[in-house]
């Protein structure tokens, strides 16, 4: 089998689990919900004042979202060591970090598209910008979030303290990458500044960082 | 090897006392921000041989990553512990010196926020090497180290981009352009025993490492000895 048909393949089996267990969409939306709810009474903000804090929560919110989905990922292959049969197989190891990176990333982006109307109702969000720029800052954002996260769960699955490990070093690493979306996303709703730069930035690091994770991850997936 | 290092230590030791006579003592008063200047001594210096630790680190495991041999592993370790510590050092003067010639500790400014950023990468590489367990650690520490390495330059290029788009608040000092030749002389003084110091702690962590391990082969072959009789 091509290394796209086992990434469709492991993709599908992955989506069509979720779809029945819907584990990681829901822990992930009641996350994501709590955090909007929290950070609307630590600042209740006017609607002119949300337009330049949102950005920052947004990201900040489908971040901690997004790390209780990532850490679900290799935790399913744990059991009845589907992992070890998958590194035994002579499937290509970067078409199972594809499908699990690409499972990912449908994830996140479900839970965004079902977050974002709540955030424009409790925030009384309006664009000033072209909201079409949020979609593309959405999904390279969401995508610099995820390729990453997912390779860093696979190497903080294989550490002593599984859960607290991933947001420990997927964090520090996606700094430039948090920066360059919340400050995208406060250009386009303020209308004050142009996101192009971010924009760019954010594709330099996907392409970047893509590269990375597919070069590194067959000897993480082989790491004895 | 041995031969060679113990002179290199106290060659070290000399180096360092003396250029740190000459930063407080011999090197003259800067006009306007006066004795504290002279921290620029240790500050500058740290950060360089914090550079060169990650440098190091970097192409250790690269190295690994290639070789899988127990020597770079351990120089990596080394290296990314005594880089933390060396940028430990900067992020502590840097503020001390900016209190009285800025008139704040910190300012999210590109080259003090990159630091941050790249203290809090090492340490979290630090942290992974010390929660994961057996021949693990190796692989994993080298495929952080290298999306660490990587992450750098990225981060200075979006927060200088950040803060050049926001005017700072208060940047009146800046860096020193143009040093005074006597400075000049004193800081490659001070530049080249911090870098001595630097290495001769990377190659002390290194040999640690390299004994814990032979402490850990021989305790698992004493296992298996002890479980097959």
């Amino acid at each position: 089998m091509s290394t796209f048909g086992m990434t469709g393949a492991t993709l599908y089996k992955d989506l069509r689990m979720e779809w029945r267990s819907k584990d990681a969409i829901n822990s992930m939306l009641f996350f994501a919900l709590l955090v909007v709810v929290i950070f609307s009474f630590a600042f209740t903000p006017t609607a002119e004042e949300s337009r330049h804090i949102v950005g920052g929560l947004v990201w900040v919110a489908f971040l901690f979202a997004a790390v209780v989905a990532l850490n679900q990922t290799w935790a399913r292959e744990l059991r009845n060591q589907v992992l070890d049969a998958y590194r035994v197989s002579p499937a290509p190891a970067n078409a199972l970090f594809l499908a699990k990176a690409l499972g990912n990333f449908l994830f996140v982006v479900v839970l965004e598209a079902l977050m974002v109307p709540l955030f424009v109702v409790f925030y009384q969000l309006r664009s000033v910008g072209p909201v079409w720029q949020l979609l593309v800052v959405a999904l390279l954002g969401t995508w610099a979030l995820v390729v990453n996260g997912t390779f860093f769960a696979a190497l903080s699955i294989r550490t002593r303290s599984r859960e607290i490990m991933l947001p420990l070093i997927l964090f520090p690493i996606s700094i430039p990458a948090l920066l360059g979306m919340v400050d995208a996303t406060t250009s386009i709703l303020t209308g004050e500044a142009s996101p192009d730069f971010w924009i760019k930035m954010l594709a330099v690091y996907d392409v970047v960082f893509t590269s990375v994770c597919l070069l590194l991850f067959e000897s993480v997936l082989n790491a004895e | 090897m041995k031969s060679v290092f113990i002179p290199f230590v106290v060659l070290t030791v000399g180096l360092l006392a003396f250029s740190t006579y000459q930063a407080l003592f011999v090197a003259p008063t800067e006009q306007t921000m006066g004795e504290v200047q002279r921290i620029f001594y240790y500050h500058v210096p740290s950060a360089w041989t914090a550079g060169v630790c990650f440098f190091v680190n970097f192409l250790a495991s690269v190295l690994y990553l290639w070789k899988r041999n127990a020597a770079s592993d351990a120089l990596a370790a080394a290296s990314a512990e005594v880089g933390v510590m060396f940028c430990t050092v900067v992020l502590i003067t840097g503020p001390i010196w900016a209190r009285p010639v800025w008139g704040i500790w910190w300012t999210w400014d590109a080259r003090l926020t990159t630091t941050l950023v790249l203290w809090l990468i090492y340490v979290s590489y630090l942290v992974l090497r010390r929660f994961s367990s057996g021949g693990q650690t190796q692989v994993l520490a080298a495929a952080l180290a290298v999306f660490g390495f990587v992450d750098v330059p990225i981060v200075y290029m979006s927060i200088r981009w950040f803060r050049t788009q926001h005017p700072s608040p208060v940047m009146g000092g800046g860096e020193n352009s143009g040093l005074d030749p006597a400075m000049l002389y004193v800081f490659f003084w001070n530049l080249l025993s911090f870098t001595c110091v630097g290495i001769v702690l990377m190659v002390i962590r290194y040999r640690l490492q390299m004994l814990e391990e032979k402490v850990e082969a021989a305790h698992v072959t004493a296992a298996l000895q002890g479980g097959a009789r």
